[in-house]
């Protein structure tokens, strides 16, 4: 089991002959994904990577029934891209695109929203099942399959942590990078239920920043609904207040958002809480042999 | 992005924005033009730089005679204005902003900022003007009005009264004029991509007119692009000069006070470094994210902004290699070290695709002063170990 993708998702890849989507595309069909084709307007028609290329998302979905869109148009373009494919009935679209502006996503998860559609990112490395389905750039061999589900607003971390789960002889059910961004799709609260009512998953792992309140929501929702342990690293305990941190939306602004306040709200809530990401791996271990 | 107090005026006027008319100045001999262009017996001169507290730290004078306009225009002029925004080390005033006096009756507090958790731009008013709007949040929360403005609808009539009776502005004429100002604010705001607006005080005079007497702009870096007249706005020697070095080359770079610098890839696990290196008892020197593709060139460049910073000690690279290969990543670190005389230990770790020929790779090349960590625990102490040996 896993959580919201897995070997029969369908995905199409929207930017697909990019030279981003290229590359990336040919990963994920090379991990096992099932990309089933791509969308650039003006190339519908042409074969790419082995796969159609259609003109609009629309035509994408009625000849291939894709129900994921991966998402690698220019930064300027998510929001329509974003909108295109709710529209066209996507069910979950994974942006991975860096550099949105905030105002496009605002509209675009509004949309999306108000059509029932899921969003991943933008500025994330995507979704990954381990061994079955991967949607994003993350190197997919660092990820074997296991019991520990695992949320991440940074990219490198979330390598970070599985890697270390993974060295201690576990395994990731699903991996998702929600992004650093200040407007995301899917975040911790909506990921968690998903983990908790995930049979395979054991325990959960979420990673945070500065910046946002997400984590702190998180906290609240796992005091009062999750069952399932969860280790928790939050990232810039040593970042100077007013800058932002690499992220655009990594910034802890009128001394709200900071490392220190999430920290201590995943601990009230009962989450193992470690100070360092070196510590994620001997903390997944300590709560699952317990 | 941040812009000076006059240019957040200039585009303020360009909505409809009321402020008091102004003239910004290089020179003495400028700012006495400018007074005799604006008229009047009552001028302010006000330093420009992108730091709040500028009245308190004495950059922000009213002058009653254009003599007087002149002397205090040569004092702040080339000033340092430390303020407790700027840091100790402060900033040195360039330009002076010559503003015809305002006959204040009261001072208000209005912003417009992202709501990340209702994800949409929420207007905020005080009756506090003049006083920081952190320490009224703190102090009494219950004095700022919050009216979340969801863009699909635009700001509304229901918007405005929100705030005219949350502030208790009950006179009918001041409060369309209000609610105007307010309107006129969103519309900047959210025309411009702007990030933040505030302005700190915001004045009612004697004749119930609204004034912007301040305006602090910040802007979304992403949205720049499509705004090239505010990418003209932008004021090089308010920004640092190794961060602006840095991200012509790609690079995130923020300086800080410790000793290790830090070359990292990716945001997330840059900042887990600074951590770690905190948690093992040393301090970092910055941030560095090194983005997606760590190349010799970028590693030489990492490596020449880190060593410009006279404190550091020890130099830690923690990579995580996943779609770039770990042993290319080496080899790029070997020849950057050749690129640059780097001074102090660097401590490696490189982990993920390939690692464990990479290993072999540094190893191999038998540099003195690079050393091989095994993970991230394992090269933050020793990082801090070959810090305090130096």
């Amino acid at each position: 089991m896993s959580i919201l993708v897995n070997k029969d998702t369908k995905v199409i890849v929207q930017g697909f002959t990019g030279k981003e989507g290229t590359f990336h595309a040919e990963q994920c069909i090379a991990y096992g994904t099932n990309i089933v084709g791509g969308v650039t307007p003006n190339k519908g028609g042409q074969e790419h990577l082995g796969k159609p290329v259609f003109n609009t998302v629309q035509c994408a979905v009625d000849a291939t029934g894709a129900t994921v869109s991966m998402i690698f148009v220019p930064p300027v373009f998510v929001a329509d891209a974003v909108m295109e494919a709710a529209d066209a009935g996507i069910e979950l679209a994974v942006i991975i695109t860096e550099g949105a502006p905030v105002r496009d996503m605002q509209a675009a998860k509004a949309y999306a929203m108000k059509h029932g559609m899921m969003t991943i990112g933008p500025n994330c490395p995507g979704i990954i099942t381990a061994e079955e389905c991967k949607i994003g750039i993350m190197p997919g061999a660092i990820f074997k399959k296991g019991n520990v589900g695992l949320i991440s607003k940074s990219g490198t971390l979330t390598y970070e942590g599985a890697n270390q789960v993974c060295n201690e002889g576990f395994g990731i059910t699903t991996a998702v990078g929600i992004g650093g961004d200040p407007i995301i799709g899917l975040s911790y609260k909506q990921l968690l239920p998903m983990f908790e009512a995930d049979p395979e998953t054991e325990a959960i792992v979420m990673i945070g920043e500065i910046g946002g309140d997400l984590e702190i929501q998180a906290a609240a929702y796992i005091k009062e609904n999750i069952t399932k342990p969860v280790v928790a690293f939050i990232a810039g305990q040593t970042a100077p207040k007013g800058k932002r941190m690499g992220h655009a939306g990594a910034i802890v602004s009128g001394g709200a958002g900071t490392a220190a306040e999430k920290m201590a709200a995943l601990e009230a809530a009962g989450v193992r809480v470690v100070v360092s990401p070196a510590e994620i791996g001997k903390a997944v271990k300590e709560v699952l042999t317990k | 992005m941040n812009i000076h107090e006059y240019q957040a005026k200039q585009i303020f006027a360009k909505y409809g924005v009321p402020t008091p008319r102004g003239i910004v100045a290089n020179t003495p001999s400028q700012a006495v033009a400018a007074a005799h262009e604006l008229g009047g017996s009552i001028w302010v001169v006000k330093a420009q730089i992108h730091a709040g507290g500028r009245g308190l730290g004495g950059g922000v004078k009213v002058a009653k005679s254009i003599e007087e306009v002149e002397q205090l225009a040569s004092e702040i002029l080339h000033m340092t204005l430390v303020t407790h925004q700027t840091g100790p080390e402060g900033k040195e005033v360039h330009k002076v902003y010559i503003e015809e006096g305002a006959d204040i009756k009261d001072e208000l507090y209005l912003g417009v900022v992202l709501d990340r958790a209702k994800e949409m731009p929420v207007i905020m008013a005080s009756t506090q003007g003049g006083m920081e709007i952190e320490k009224v949040a703190e102090e009494s929360p219950e004095k700022i009005i919050k009216v979340a403005v969801d863009p699909a609808i635009g700001f509304q009539g229901f918007h405005g009264r929100a705030l005219v009776f949350g502030l208790g502005i009950t006179d009918k004429a001041e409060q369309s004029k209000f609610i105007k100002f307010a309107k006129a604010l969103y519309t900047v705001y959210m025309e411009n991509d702007a990030e933040m607006i505030e302005i700190n005080p915001l004045i009612k005079t004697g004749a119930g007119d609204f004034l912007a007497l301040d305006g602090k702009m910040g802007f979304d870096d992403s949205a720049l692009g499509r705004h090239p007249d505010i990418e003209d706005m932008r004021d090089i020697s308010e920004e640092d000069h190794d961060e602006r070095e840095a991200s012509q080359y790609g690079l995130s770079y923020i300086s800080l006070d410790g000793e290790i610098g830090c070359m990292v890839n990716g945001a997330g696990l840059a900042m887990g470094t600074m951590d770690t290196i905190n948690y093992m008892g040393g301090t970092p020197a910055n941030f560095l994210d090194v983005g997606g593709k760590a190349n010799a060139e970028t590693v030489a460049k990492g490596f020449e902004i880190i060593l410009k910073n006279p404190k550091v000690k020890a130099i830690f690279v923690n990579i995580f290699g996943g779609i770039v290969r770990c042993d290319r990543i080496a080899n790029g670190i070997l020849e950057a070290t050749k690129m640059v005389d780097v001074r102090v230990p660097v401590i490696v770790r490189l982990d993920g695709t390939n690692a464990p020929e990479a290993a072999e790779i540094l190893k191999n090349a038998g540099i003195s002063n690079v050393i091989s960590a095994t993970d991230l625990g394992d090269g933050a102490k020793k990082a801090v170990e070959a810090a305090a040996a130096q």
